[in-house]
């Protein structure tokens, strides 16, 4: 199977301090990858990387071209798409405008089936097209992560990089969260999901690593990576599940 | 010798032969490189350590000379007489002016120091005392023991003292108790206050002592020149020493210097040589001098001090502090008195409820963990018990007084002593000195002390303290280095000895374990069970189980800003709500 | 004073202050998109009045070299940038911008000048040749700069203000200039003489604002410069490209500027360097807007106009004194009124 993305010995370095050390991964075309591990880890730090965020050392291939040079709004408009852990949403902007904005590079080429597309995120999720003219800053922590989500669908990603997309969300917006991301897939997306909730991303996964102190410590199937007694041990809470 | 003092020792050689070995015209120029130099230095503290931008110094500059004018020309006063009245005036006015605008936040301060800057200019020039635009004539030279400064080489000697000085002066003050929080002034506010540091009042001392600065380079300049008025006092003035401090590297004190010089010789050298490329008339000088300085930008947008730095290898200034006697310890409630007591504490952000109606109490001696998934608002809970956020509703207790209405300085002052979840560190500080703020309120030795060194035994004290902490959370190897060049775990290392060089008798630890590897988890866990065993209180949020389950006595489940259980850890594994939040609960 | 006076100084301060609004709102959408303190602006004022007036006067104003020079050095910029990254396709593009649009321009004004054409069409031709100064200055002074500190971006903005304020006295000479109204116009309301040209400027500013208003309500380019504005990585990450909106809120503030200069030439007689402290002023009121508020920044500047516009009477020495002393306790009365959490510097 073809990678949609590439990574070999990626590292990031703030000033002296390297906040990832040399991590390789690969994301085959339409699957879900997932990178799990703890707080402070290096996992956004990654996704800032692959986006074009950070400056990094070592080698990224996204659909077979190499990403070193593309600026961020390149990268976009090559379809690579990243929902960070903060949002970034417009808050002062409406929910319809923030949308409408996921697909900047389309209107700006001229694509007429942007409008289409809104609905489509509409009719994905419901609660945006009731609050389509409500400011993006007074929405609820559920609410603000779906709107992110939907504004990165505008862009027609390819690869999606979702940065903890169930964080700070109630049990059943986790849930809701997770079913939306394993739908996304079925549309043939290609996710890099990046998540504290390991249980719930391994689920939803293929294929996963771990990550700690900014190196790539274990990979795997999602299925042996959940197995794994030391997975077990510091990700799935092996007390708590007994 | 160290390289940084053969540098240092070379500048004063040069500074002592000068006078000497130039003609005239240089010295005349390293007169006004001196003069600029002290108004930028003021500056380089106010703007580029302080964070706070000033457009308006060359008003200081102009009170000062003219203070010295007026009083020595139309009430001939000496003016050794009229140095201390000018700056008691120009202090004034800093006071005054200080008070109202340093605590504007953001560009407001900007602003209102271009306004007051454009004012004073149009009073100096309309007041029929200093003579309106024509200024004032005949400012007597300043005498010395019989000694008349009245040669471009005499005053030469009197304006390099006076910069030396103020080099050594502002040297001094930012390696001191208030140094150090002066630094951590420009990006790391809300840590200095949790710390003591009142930074309103800081804020304040520094644009006093930027503004003595300037009124002492006026009265120089008054008496170097013997002439006052209002030209050089305006905004293009003000604006231009911001270029220096600028143009030097606005963090380092002889980037004033550096900035003086360079743009002091620019402009003469444009002056010579541009009539001569250019026949016809025309302000061509503006004209490159803007280019170059975009220019130069470009290339280095920190400045030139951080090249010439680059020239001379860097030395360890800093040295290991010796033994010192220790710092007096707060006296400490005894083991299972009631510590602290959370009451309902409600906050909201907009539409987000992060910490709701929530309650909870720690007794003395007690490790309490405070867990929850990411975003249940664990993070909001510490910054409402440290005063970095106030609660909307709710009562918090802490020894039996409500703190829940104070501010973080003076929660500090209680003993409540913390850590961050984002490390919140002065990067280019020292280990050493980024743990020495945590003693700030164990100290007691103002900005004029430091600036005279007579905070030496006191400092020796503090620093002693700082490395203890630092020895015990491990870190005795890096006490040296910048505390933004450890990796991402050991700075929260750092954050822990800062909290303990507070004496503190709660700590607040936001995930403490994230970024550490197995061996120091297990070493820092023993250091936590240590403090324990000494009395002092933990609170800690962390998300490492395994960490915590072996630590904590008790914990505190957070979800959705409400508390979703409470117990014993073994109970909390065992409790169902807790797993259904905690591991998403996905079906 | 009596109540002509009195409504005499109210239309000279609303006229004065309609120009300081839209100078706000360009400095302050400048600020918000790309964090440059825009002080060049009053340059745009300056050049374009002057230009005016030159081409009046049947003189082919100095602008154009400015305009053919400037967008040279972005293209040569561009073209290093574009060969740098092995992206020579864009190389027609960039010549087409920065060297045959200017060229062009300056062809048309050359070809103008001895026709002495109608005023609007002359306007039109001013337009022409600063407008575009704005992206081109973005292009070369601040571009390589993006995310430098706010201080240092000020300082860059003070050094071109320098070069510009120099070329425009190289170029137009020390002599101040006014031109023609548009209309002599004057008539009676109630005890009020109104000029035309008063009521030129009102007008022109409410529309200009109304105008920006549609842009930024209804335009996709308009939203993304608002997105910009509100979270810069937001932007970012939906793949608006920061340069681009850079050069548009310099193209905006450029025009805004040369419009304003347009404006007030026919009233005010303006020597090379007057931009500066109008610019100034509009900078005033967009602090008194808090920075973030278009309609607070025009009210800000409103106020400016009318307090200027009575300080001249009482104390003509200190109207600049007393406009801005009197701006420190509405800074602190708006300092103490919004409570909110400072927010600190990045690193």
């Amino acid at each position: 199977m073809s990678a949609t993305l590439e990574v070999r010995e990626l590292s990031v370095c703030y000033g002296k301090v390297e906040a990832l050390h040399r991590a390789s991964l690969r994301v085959p075309e339409g699957s879900i990858v997932t990178v799990i591990g703890p707080n402070g880890a290096g996992k956004t730090t990654m996704l800032g990387a692959l986006m074009g965020l950070l400056p990094y050392t070592g080698h990224a291939e996204y659909a077979g071209a190499d990403l070193a040079d593309a600026s961020v709004e390149a990268r976009v408009a090559r379809g690579l798409c990243l929902v960070p852990e903060r949002r970034e949403l417009f808050g002062e902007l409406t929910v319809e405008d923030n949308l409408l904005l996921g697909a900047f590079q389309r209107h700006t080429r001229g694509d007429r089936t942007v409008g289409a597309d809104t609905e489509a995120v509409y009719q994905r999720f419901p609660r945006l097209q009731e609050r389509r003219r409500q400011l993006a800053g007074t929405l609820s922590g559920g609410e603000r992560q779906m709107l992110a989500l939907g504004r990165a669908l505008m862009a027609k990603p390819r690869l999606l990089l979702l940065d903890e997309p169930s964080l700070g969300l109630a049990p059943r917006f986790v849930r809701e969260i997770f079913h939306i991301i394993a739908d996304l897939h079925q549309t043939g997306v290609s996710i890099l999901l990046v998540e504290q909730n390991a249980r719930a991303a391994l689920q939803v996964a293929d294929h996963g690593y771990v990550i700690e102190t900014g190196e790539i410590v274990l990979e795997g199937t999602a299925r042996e990576l959940a197995a794994n007694p030391r997975v077990v041990e510091s990700y799935l809470g092996g007390g708590a599940s007994a | 010798m160290n390289p940084a003092r053969a540098a240092f020792g070379l500048f004063l050689g040069f500074l002592i032969a000068a006078p000497f070995a130039l003609p005239e015209f240089y010295v005349t120029l390293m007169n006004y490189i001196g003069l600029a130099a002290l108004v930028t230095l003021g500056l380089v503290l106010l703007t580029g350590v302080a964070g706070l931008m000033s457009f308006g110094q060359q008003a200081f500059v102009g009170i000062g000379a003219y203070a010295t004018g007026v009083l020595t020309t139309v009430y001939a006063i000496s003016p050794w007489l009229s140095l201390p009245a000018g700056l008691a005036l120009t202090g004034l006015a800093a006071l005054g002016i200080g008070a109202i605008t340093v605590r504007l936040s953001g560009h407001y301060l900007p602003i209102s120091t271009i306004a007051w800057g454009i004012a004073l200019y149009f009073v100096f020039g309309n007041l029929e005392i200093l003579g309106r635009y024509n200024g004032l004539q005949g400012v007597p030279p300043i005498t010395v023991a019989g000694w008349t400064v009245d040669s471009g080489r005499d005053s030469y000697v009197l304006i390099w003292i006076a910069t030396l000085a103020a080099l050594v002066a502002a040297r001094n003050l930012l390696d001191s108790r208030s140094g150090r929080a002066v630094r951590a002034l420009r990006f790391r506010g809300t840590m200095a206050e949790s710390f003591g540091v009142n930074t309103a009042r800081l804020k304040l001392v520094v644009f006093l002592y930027a503004a003595l600065l300037a009124a002492l380079s006026g009265w120089l300049y008054a008496h170097f020149l013997r002439f006052v008025s209002p030209g050089p006092f305006n905004v293009n003035a003000g604006i231009e020493y911001l270029f220096m401090a600028v143009v030097g590297g606005a963090s380092s004190v002889w980037g004033a210097v550096v900035g003086a010089s360079v743009l002091t010789m620019l402009k003469e050298w444009l002056k010579d040589i541009l009539p001569a490329l250019f026949e016809q008339s025309g302000n061509y000088e503006v004209i490159v001098f803007g280019v170059l300085m975009v220019a130069l930008l470009h290339r280095t947008s920190a400045g030139l001090m951080p090249a010439f730095a680059r020239l001379v290898p860097a030395s360890r200034q800093a040295s290991r502090p010796g033994d010192a006697a220790p710092l007096a310890r707060r006296e400490r409630p005894r083991a299972g008195e009631p510590l602290l007591d959370v009451r309902a504490a409600h906050k909201q952000f907009g539409g987000l409820v992060a910490v709701s109606h929530l309650s909870f109490d720690m007794k003395t001696g007690e490790i309490l963990g405070l867990i929850g998934p990411n975003g249940a608002g664990k993070s909001t809970m510490f910054n409402l018990i440290t005063g970095v956020l106030a609660a909307d509703d709710g009562e918090i207790l802490f020894r039996g007084e409500r703190i829940d209405r104070l501010l973080a300085r003076d929660i500090a002052r209680r003993g409540i002593g913390r850590t961050f979840q984002h490390v919140n560190l002065v990067g280019a500080m020292s280990v050493l000195e980024n743990v020495a703020i945590g003693a700030h309120l164990r100290g007691r030795h103002g900005t004029v002390a430091s600036i005279l060194r007579l905070d030496r035994a006191e400092e020796a004290r503090l620093r002693a303290e700082a490395a203890r902490q630092v020895e015990r959370v491990g870190l005795g190897e890096h006490l040296l280095d910048a505390a933004g060049s450890l990796p991402l775990g050991q700075q929260r290392l750092v954050e822990i000895a800062r909290a303990l060089a507070a004496d503190p008798v709660l700590l607040l630890l936001d995930e403490p374990a994230a970024g550490l590897r197995y061996r120091e988890k297990q070493s820092l866990a023993a250091l936590l069970r240590g403090l324990r065993a000494e009395g002092i209180s933990i609170l800690l949020v962390e998300h490492d189980m395994d960490f915590v389950m072996g630590l904590v006595d008790r914990l505190v489940v957070m979800d959705f800003g409400e508390k979703l259980a409470a117990g014993l850890p073994q109970e909390i594994q065992r409790n169902p709500a807790v797993i259904e939040a905690y591991l998403g609960g996905i079906e | 004073m009596t109540p002509e006076i009195v409504a005499w100084l109210a239309q000279d301060g609303i006229t004065n202050g309609a120009i300081y609004a839209l100078l706000a709102l360009a400095l302050l959408l400048v600020f918000t998109v790309t964090r440059v303190i825009f002080v060049p602006q009053g340059e745009f004022i300056a050049y374009a009045a002057l230009s005016l007036a030159l081409m009046e006067s049947g003189r082919v104003p100095g602008t154009i070299y400015i305009l053919l020079a400037g967008g040279a050095l972005a293209a040569a910029m561009e073209v290093a940038s574009a060969v740098r990254q092995h992206a020579l396709a864009r190389l027609p593009r960039i010549l087409a911008l920065y060297v045959v649009l200017p060229a062009a321009v300056a062809g048309a004004v050359w070809w103008a000048v001895p026709r002495n054409l109608a005023q609007w069409a002359q306007v039109l031709l001013v337009l022409a040749m600063v407008v575009p100064l704005g992206p081109i200055m973005y292009r070369v002074a601040y571009q390589p700069l993006a995310s430098a500190s706010v201080l240092v971006l000020f300082i860059v903005s003070m050094a071109v203000h320098y070069v510009m304020m120099g070329l425009s006295l190289v170029f137009f000479g020390g002599e101040g200039l006014r031109s023609r109204p548009f209309s002599d116009g004057q008539f009676q309301l109630g005890v009020l003489n109104v000029s035309a040209q008063s009521l030129w400027v009102v007008a022109a500013s409410l529309v200009l604002i109304a105008a920006l208003w549609f842009l930024f309500e209804r335009s996709i380019y308009g939203k993304a410069l608002r997105a910009t504005a509100v979270n810069r990585v937001g932007a970012r990450l939906v793949g608006i490209p920061a340069n681009l909106m850079g050069q548009l809120s310099f193209l905006l503030a450029a025009f805004i500027g040369a419009v304003s200069g347009i404006l007030i030439s026919p009233i005010t007689t303006l020597y090379y360097d007057t931009g500066f402290i109008i610019g100034l002023k509009g900078f005033v009121g967009a602090i008194l807007g808090g920075m973030v508020s278009y309609p607070l920044a025009a009210l800000g500047a409103l106020t400016v106009g009318l307090l200027e516009s009575f300080a001249s009477f009482w104390a003509s020495a200190y109207k600049e004194s007393i406009v801005f002393t009197l701006i420190i306790p509405v800074l602190v009365w708006l300092s103490l009124r919004s409570r909110h959490v400072e927010e600190e510097e990045q690193e």
